[in-house]
This record gives structure tokens, C-alpha cells and sequence, in this order.
């Protein structure tokens, strides 16, 4: 309905229905936890994402799954639209979302240019790199010299 | 079948300026006619570089040295054949024939590709891969940290997007130059061998015609004469780490541009498209 009023809460509400969607390979985190959700505005019934890596094959399940859960809490109407720029970056990751990383025992990226991780599981410094890329883009492997535990590492991006 | 275009006069000049460093050696004038349809062929050299060296990093998945190696060539082809959808895609918008990404990935023949050489060579042993990957990686890099400030705003956020995990890339492929190059005989000779293959290519990357002259006016694309220096610097610097020798220069191959190939691309066209050929109208 053109010019109908939008509820108050509508926005609030539209937030929640992002923050419901896992991220296909990371589930514990919710695609707001990571930062591709780059604005969503009710009113102009319009939610703008972004992919994490150009060749992420996360993004088009990513935008399906955005698809149906707001075609399922009533936000049919509602328009997805990718945006590229700025280029997505792993200083985007909420805290919270660094936290439920941690407990999922993947490390989070540190300070940009430094090499190095603390162990999800034991929090020791001393880590090595086993290899520079993983299981999916956005991770590395790395493994403690503390409890001998391997892990993985979102690479900074 | 149809035959190769001609070596050109014009072609065959610029690679004598390009061994010798002497002579001439800059834009063609771009005519009108060229100026139309430059930016449909500067999306289409990102797009097929890209695509090309991703299809061919994808033959190494299941058969590198170690799984970890394995991993990191698997996610070098996602990320190339990931901006090649992007830069194809562009391509199929501009061009304004109602080609998607698809359509000229899968239905174009050779004649109508448009990637460098380099790309496109065989992978030979592990050590000419890293090679190839190191030469292309490192001009890949550098023209992309260029193309950030592209007045196109699609080439700009691509290349943002892109230029960090090319950085991975040309990072991982120089460090394996080195482990190669300063290891034991064998694998100095197997890496020596792997730059001394390659090398005869690079001077194409540097290459410049109408279309980079139209595109490069237009404050689009990157002139790559800007980042020779760097680019022999950084190379030369890999190689000394490396204990080897900058191979000396052969008369440099060109053409990739313009669709005139090596046979390699005919081979790799005929496994990447055959499913969509065969099926044209197939769905996952």
C-alpha cells in the first residue's frame, strides 16, 4: 500500500528478522554479527548487503536466506540489493560476534599487519601458522604450541 | 575453422621496442569507433585473466603436494573466477546484448578471449605454477591498488574487494618462490626452470594499445607503464631472495589481447564449456 503508515517498531522488528539469519558457514554468528548487513531501512523498505569475498559462495545462500525470512515475518515487500562498495572488512565483525567466534573456537583477527592469534580454546599467544588459507576464504589454519590444539583463524581482510 | 588473425606490422614493432627498451613504444590513437567499445574490452581483460588463471589453478584441486597447499590453490581459483563473474557480468551489461557472465564465459570461443598469455600457459610442475602465479599476482596487485580510484565505480569496488586477496596470493606464491628457489638442487633447478618458462609472458602485461589508451583517458583504467619499475623491483627482490638468476630477456610474445592465442586456451575452452555446449539449457 503506497503512503501507509509504517509502524514504529517496524524498524526495530526488521532488524531482528536480520539478526535471526545464520551465516551458512559460520552458524553461530547472524549475518549482522558479521557485519555484511550494511543498513536496513524500513521506511524505504530496502535492506543493502554486502558479500565478505568476491568469490564467497556463502553470498547467493546468504541472499536467499535474507529472502525468506523477511518474505516470512512479513516483509515480502522488501527489497534486497548488494553493495559492493566500501569493500567489505573483517574490522566489521561485531564484539559480540568476536565472542561467539571465540566460543565456537575460531580466532578472531588481530591488529592489521600482525601476524598472530590467541588460542580459542586455552588463550595462550604462543600459535603457529599451519597454513594460510582453510575450509572456507575467510580462514586460515593455525594450531597452539601451549595445548597442542589446532584452530582456526578468521583471516583479516 | 576459422584462422588466427594476422600478426600485425603494429604488433610485430612493439615487441622489437619492448625487447630492446628502444624506439616508440607507447598508446596506438585511439579512433571513435574504439573509444565505444573500450570499456566492453577492458571488463572483458580483467574478467578472462581472471577467469582463465582461476580454471587453470582449479586443475591442481585434489593432486598438490600437500593438503594445505591444496586448500590455498583451491581458494586462489574461488577468488579468480569469483571477480571474473563480477567483471564478465559488467561486461555483459555494457556490451548491452543481453550476454550475462554465463553467456560470455561459456559461449565465447577463442577468438573472442581476451586474456594475457601468461595465464593461460600450462601449470607444468608445482614450481611453474607458483611461478606464473608469482609474475601474475604481483602485476595483478599492483594494477588492482590502481584501479581502486578507477572512475568507473564497478571497477573501483571490485578492485578494492579484490586487491586484498590478491595480496594473499602474491604473498603465498613469492614465499613458495623462495622456499623452492633457495631449497635443495632440485627443486632451485625445478624453479628456475618455472620463471624461465613464464618470463618470455610478461612483457604482454605491460603492453599497451588503443583500448588502454582510450580507457586510460577516460580515467578508468590504470596505465600499466606506472608500475613497471615497481614491478621489476618486486620481482627482482623475490628472485634475489630466492638465490635465482632474472633470466635474460627472449623477444616477447604477444596477442592475448586482441584473441590471438597459444594453443593452450583451445584445450582449457573445451573442458571449462563443454557441459553448457552440450546442455544449453541445463540448470543446477
Amino acid at each position: 500500500m503506497v503512503g501507509a503508515a509504517v509502524p514504529a517498531d517496524d524498524g526495530a522488528r526488521l532488524w531482528a528478522v536480520l539478526e535471526s539469519v545464520p551465516d551458512p558457514e559460520l552458524p553461530v554468528l547472524s549475518i549482522v554479527d558479521l557485519g555484511i548487513v550494511r543498513s536496513a531501512d524500513a521506511r524505504s523498505r530496502r535492506v543493502a548487503i554486502t558479500p565478505t569475498y568476491t568469490g564467497c559462495p556463502a553470498t547467493q545462500v546468504i541472499q536467499a536466506s535474507v529472502r525468506a525470512a523477511l518474505d516470512g515475518a512479513g516483509f515480502a515487500d522488501v527489497e534486497i540489493v548488494t553493495e559492493l562498495a566500501p569493500a567489505w572488512t573483517s574490522d566489521w565483525i561485531s564484539a559480540g560476534g568476536r565472542e561467539k567466534l571465540r566460543a565456537y573456537g575460531i580466532a578472531s583477527p588481530t591488529s592489521r599487519g600482525v601476524r598472530a592469534a590467541l588460542c580459542p580454546q586455552c588463550g595462550s599467544p604462543d600459535t603457529v601458522e599451519v597454513s594460510r588459507f582453510g575450509s572456507t576464504p575467510c580462514k586460515a589454519q593455525w594450531r597452539c604450541t601451549a595445548c597442542a590444539e589446532p584452530f582456526d583463524l578468521f583471516k583479516c581482510h | 575453422m576459422p584462422s588466427l588473425p594476422p600478426i600485425r606490422p603494429q604488433d610485430e614493432a612493439r615487441a622489437r621496442a619492448l625487447k630492446t627498451g628502444e624506439g616508440e613504444h607507447g598508446f596506438d590513437a585511439p579512433t571513435e569507433e574504439t573509444n565505444a567499445s573500450a570499456l566492453f574490452d577492458y571488463a572483458l581483460r580483467l574478467g578472462d585473466d581472471a577467469l582463465i588463471l582461476g580454471q587453470r589453478l582449479g586443475e591442481w584441486t585434489g593432486r598438490c603436494p600437500s593438503v594445505e597447499v591444496d586448500l590455498s590453490i583451491a581458494n586462489f581459483a574461488l577468488d579468480l573466477v569469483g571477480q571474473a563473474t563480477y567483471f564478465l557480468g559488467y561486461a555483459g551489461k555494457v556490451e548491452g546484448k543481453g550476454r550475462d557472465g554465463d553467456a560470455l564465459a561459456f559461449h565465447r570461443d577463442v577468438l573472442d578471449y581476451r586474456n594475457c598469455l601468461l595465464v593461460e600457459q600450462p601449470n607444468g610442475d608445482f614450481a611453474q605454477t607458483m611461478a606464473r602465479q608469482l609474475l601474475f599476482s604481483t602485476w595483478q596487485k599492483m594494477l588492482f591498488e590502481r584501479l581502486v580510484i578507477s572512475s568507473d565505480a564497478l571497477i573501483a569496488s571490485v578492485a578494492a574487494k579484490a586487491v586484498k586477496e590478491v595480496a594473499y596470493h602474491e604473498e603465498l606464491a613469492a614465499e613458495w618462490v623462495v622456499r623452492l628457489g633457495d631449497g635443495t638442487e632440485e627443486s632451485h633447478r625445478r624453479m628456475a626452470d618455472g620463471i624461465a618458462w613464464n618470463w618470455r609472458f610478461v612483457p604482454e602485461l605491460f603492453d599497451r594499445d588503443e583500448i588502454d589508451s582510450a580507457i586510460t583517458s577516460q580515467g578508468i583504467g590504470a596505465d600499466v607503464a606506472s608500475f613497471r619499475e615497481a614491478y621489476d623491483a618486486r620481482i627482482g627482490a623475490v628472485l634475489a631472495e630466492a638465490t635465482l638468476d632474472r633470466p635474460t630477456d627472449q623477444r616477447p610474445i604477444l596477442g592475448g589481447r586482441r584473441g590471438h592465442h597459444s594453443e593452450h586456451l583451445g584445450h582449457i575452452l573445451s573442458e571449462m564449456q563443454f557441459l553448457p555446449r552440450a546442455y544449453p539449457d541445463a540448470k543446477w
